[in-house]
């Protein structure tokens, strides 16, 4: 007589250690195995559109740092870029400069964050978390000095960036990315050919290029899928029409792929930031707006970035007020939640922990 | 010299127990001595596994913090080596929680149970010359048996909980357990084959050459057991933090869960304590008659020290891996190791069927290339198994290429 | 190799002639269309060999007190162009729109969210539930009526 065995739901999350915030799965597992799934969140859901309809066009500014808390600089872009095109404002050369700058430093840090959670998701007892920690914090000081916060930094503002870097800001720079050659390989070197993460990773949850195309997925989530399409080469914003870089594609859309992107991604943000050091210029940071800003009535725009957890995007809609009329987050995180059915069901309890890792959401930005 | 420990007795190559027993009985009826002495030394082995599972706790820490590029506890007492004791204060003072639908006696039994076989196994551990509590002539087959009961404790701690993290982390705690097992039996047989003995005093005694050197494949198999029964990285899938969050012990808290806690600690410690005996010559080493205690100490915090390592480094492997680990390559090469030991066993033996050092020396030349061989093909045999195919990164797609 | 978007006439006249009596006009660069229609203004333009809109960006509804919009962002990553729909909703009760899912998977968290946060329910989708607010909450938010 066979054993009689009967499937367990279990309710993985809210609080769990490797949701990334406050998510909750569903899982209804036959032993190890997931037989269905179903994402359920919101408990982080804090109105930022509905708020957004209440403030002004500059404080708007600080609900973005609140949405991916782990990448603000690129939320103040998106928003910021909105505006503008909202306004037909001209950035000056070195806000641009300045914007894409602290992008893609922000881009290395929530990479850094996503691949150490990553990892912690596999079960490393947190070193290379904390090797990763170790630079990012060093970017956050960087940050600071830029503007005086480190997550929260609300440093741009429509029509450019709010403070010019102080001048010993340059130098620490200079001194971040020289330390950031060594501290970064040395991360490459614990985790990228460990046989236990390969083993773990490669081939598993994979995600076929049609189904991410047809589920709206991007950022490096789609690009490990192997499509070649970044919205900063496709449709260069700020000053990335200026910069040369490469796309890092993969194409097998597993978890060890999607890793690997953003692994690379690090390489060619640092890559960026050398050239942006290089070309910059002396200038006014901020073009002349004024202190409230008034965009005409039914003007429109949908102002887009790629974002570190793909395209992040803000649909402003004005009716002449002093604030937006309606201003939607498209937010990278949700769509790309689209797919986790199709990634876990199958697979095991593990693989689930790891291939949420993989797709590193951020839960600020899900709920919004 | 009242009260004289017959030759007979289990206890009476025991050292400090003859003291105890002898001091005591200038005051004492016999019988009433040779229960004093005995509490006294289980007084103290409870206290010694405890408190090195406590100094291990900080020693662990302090070590992983190093790891993590930080400083780790370092706030209360000589760096920080108070630590434990302000953890269990912390852990004594805390609520005891039992969850509304457990099972309250297994519940509250299970702390013992886990604790339980980490200090017995170290009563037959030798830690100088002559100071093993008892010198069972049965010491490996001992050490096998008590160390089984951790698999009833985490079933029942699982069960019990009623709580389905536990629920997971028990039924893989103890499907760890009972595969690893196997391998790690088989690994303990080429010892005791090449030892002729299972008593451990005897083991160490034949341990003119490190057993680490003549049965390197034994060694390797029951490094990699020993720590899946531990419940460490890469094989800590019972526990689990980031999928399980605490696996097993998930709803314990206070006294309890300090009691799991050092369990776990102490574990390891004792683990170690088992492989300095078997495969690292013991308590022998220079001037081992006077300092033989710290030599043994020394070898078990080596060996504490590499669990850490490993601890502070490895991912974690998922189950089927895990059990294809344990299957597909350690037993294989754990029998693969039996049948080599009992052939060199066979032909070098002499008259009297023992092996002088000369025979071990050659032993140990064979079974290390035997080991290199195995670990080489087996490796290479089940990483085909493990790894699916795995797509070539970095290759580029153009955009009219898609869909 | 910027992506270009889809502003002229010539978008409304193709889908159309794709879809009979669907579109309202093309201003400002939006194509409108009718809202029973705008599936099948979506299926077309996704199907379309030279349009091949096969990636939704995003879905947003606009309140508007007497109506409500709804705009569908698209790109085409084959042909490297984008395009807005809008349709248009009047009244304010039981408002419905055909959904999407079947064409873009992507539409399924974002056409809940529609429903959840502006009452917008979309027929044909297989899980339409609130998705950031829990069951059983009143009202839908993001309305110009709610507080």
């Amino acid at each position: 007589m066979p054993i009689q065995t009967e499937p367990m739901t279990v309710n993985i999350g809210p609080q769990h250690p490797s949701t990334h915030g406050v998510f909750r799965l569903r899982v209804t597992f036959d032993g190890e195995n997931i037989l269905e799934v179903e994402p359920i969140f919101g408990y982080l859901h804090r109105g930022t559109e509905k708020l957004a309809e209440e403030r002004n066009y500059v404080q708007i500014v600080t609900l973005t740092d609140r949405l991916d808390y782990v990448s603000s600089m690129i939320n103040n872009q998106a928003y910021c870029l909105a505006v503008e095109d909202l306004l037909d404002l001209e950035v000056p050369q070195r806000a641009k400069y300045l914007r894409t700058l602290t992008a893609e430093l922000q881009r290395v840090a929530s990479h850094l964050m996503g691949i150490g959670f990553f990892l912690q998701d596999l079960g490393t007892l947190g070193t290379p978390l904390m090797y990763a920690f170790r630079s990012r914090e060093r970017i956050l000081d960087l940050f600071e000095m830029l503007c005086g916060a480190r997550i929260t930094v609300s440093y741009m503002r429509p029509g450019g960036v709010f403070f010019d870097a102080p001048d010993d800001f340059w130098p620490a720079l200079d001194q971040f990315l020289k330390d950031f050659e060594t501290e970064y390989k040395e991360i490459e070197q614990l985790i990228l050919e460990n046989e236990i993460v390969m083993v773990r990773t490669r081939g598993v949850s994979v995600l076929p290029l049609d189904l991410a195309i047809n589920a709206s997925v991007s950022g490096p989530v789609l690009r490990a899928s192997g499509l070649d399409w970044d919205w900063r080469k496709m449709d260069p914003y700020d000053a990335y029409d200026r910069m040369e870089f490469d796309v890092p594609i993969a194409t097998g859309g597993d978890n060890y792929d999607r890793f690997w992107v953003r692994i690379q991604e690090i390489h060619q943000s640092i890559r960026m930031v050398k050239q942006c050091i290089q070309q910059i210029e002396p200038g006014p940071i901020r073009a002349d707006v004024p202190l409230i800003l008034r965009p005409k009535p039914g003007a429109e725009a949908y102002g887009r970035v790629e974002a570190s957890k793909g395209e992040l995007a803000f649909y402003l809609v004005s009716d002449g007020g002093i604030s937006p009329y309606r201003c939607k987050v498209r937010s990278p995180s949700l769509i790309n939640l689209t797919v986790t059915e199709h990634l876990l069901v199958g697979w095991k309890l593990a693989d689930m922990i790891v291939t949420l890792g993989s797709l590193d959401i951020n839960m600020g930005e899900v709920d919004r | 010299m009242n009260c004289v420990l017959g030759p007979g007795n289990i206890l009476h190559d025991t050292l400090l127990f003859r003291v105890i027993y002898d001091g005591v009985g200038h005051v004492l009826p016999c019988w009433l001595s040779y229960a004093v002495a005995g509490l006294a030394i289980m007084l103290i082995l409870v206290n010694g596994v405890l408190l090195g599972a406590g100094l291990f706790s900080w020693v662990e820490r302090r070590l992983i913090g190093r790891f993590h590029n930080r400083i780790g506890p370092n706030r209360w007492g000589p760096f920080g080596s108070l630590q434990p004791l302000a953890d269990l204060v912390k852990l004594l003072l805390k609520e005891d929680l039992t969850p509304k639908g457990a099972d309250r006696i297994i519940f509250a039994i299970v702390p013992v149970a886990m604790l339980a076989p980490v200090v017995l196994v170290m009563a037959v551990v030798p830690f100088a010359k002559d100071t093993a509590l008892a010198n069972l002539n049965v010491g490996v087959l001992y050490i096998l048996a008590v160390t089984s009961i951790t698999s009833i404790a985490i079933f029942m701690a699982g069960w019990a909980s009623d709580n389905r993290y536990a629920m997971f982390g028990a039924s893989r705690g103890v499907a760890v357990l009972i595969s690893y097992e196997v391998p790690v039996v088989m690994s303990l047989l080429g010892v005791v084959l090449v030892a002729g003995s299972m008593s451990l005093a005897d083991i160490v005694s034949a341990q003119t050459v490190p057993f680490l050197l003549v049965q390197p494949l034994a060694f390797f198999v029951f490094f990699a057991g020993t720590s899946a029964e531990l419940n460490r990285t890469p094989f800590d899938l019972a526990e689990a933090e980031s999928e399980l969050i605490a696996g097993y012990h998930i709803e314990y808290s206070g006294v309890k869960f300090a009691l799991i806690q050092a369990a776990e600690f102490g574990a390891v410690l004792t683990s170690s304590a088992v492989m300095v005996t078997l495969f690292l010559s013991g308590w022998s080493g220079p001037f081992s008659n006077y300092l033989g205690w710290a030599w043994f100490l020394m070898k078990i915090g080596v060996l504490a020290f590499i669990f850490s390592w490993i601890r502070a480094t490895f991912p974690r492997l998922r189950i089927d891996q895990l059990m294809a680990f344990a299957w597909k390559f350690l037993l294989p090469l754990s029998i693969i190791n039996l049948f080599a030991t009992a052939l060199e066993v066979y032909f070098l033996r002499d008259s009297a069927g023992t092996l002088d050092t000369t025979d071990l020396w050659i032993m140990a030349g064979i079974n290390f290339g035997l080991a290199f061989a195995c670990i080489l093909v087996f490796g290479t045999l089940i990483r085909e198994k493990v790894r699916p195919a795995g797509p070539a990164t970095g290759a580029t797609l153009s955009p009219g290429e898609a869909d | 190799m910027a992506v270009q978007q889809l502003t002229g006439e010539d978008l409304a006249d193709k889908v159309a002639a794709g879809v009979p009596d669907a579109v309202e006009g093309m201003a400002d660069g939006v194509l409108r269309v009718k809202a029973p229609k705008i599936a099948d203004v979506a299926g077309f333009m996704k199907s379309d060999a030279g349009l091949d809109f096969n990636f939704l960006n995003s879905i947003s509804a606009v309140d508007y007190i007497s109506h409500f919009e709804v705009v569908y962002h698209l790109t085409s990553l084959t042909k490297q162009h984008t395009a807005i729909v809008k349709t248009r909703l009047d009244g304010r009760e039981d408002l419905s729109l055909p959904s999407v899912y079947h064409l873009w998977r992507g539409a399924d968290f974002q056409e809940r969210e529609i429903w959840d946060l502006m009452g917008i329910s979309f027929s044909g989708h297989p899980n339409m539930k609130r998705i950031m607010l829990w069951e059983g909450f009143e009202g839908h938010p993001l309305r110009k009526d709610y507080l």
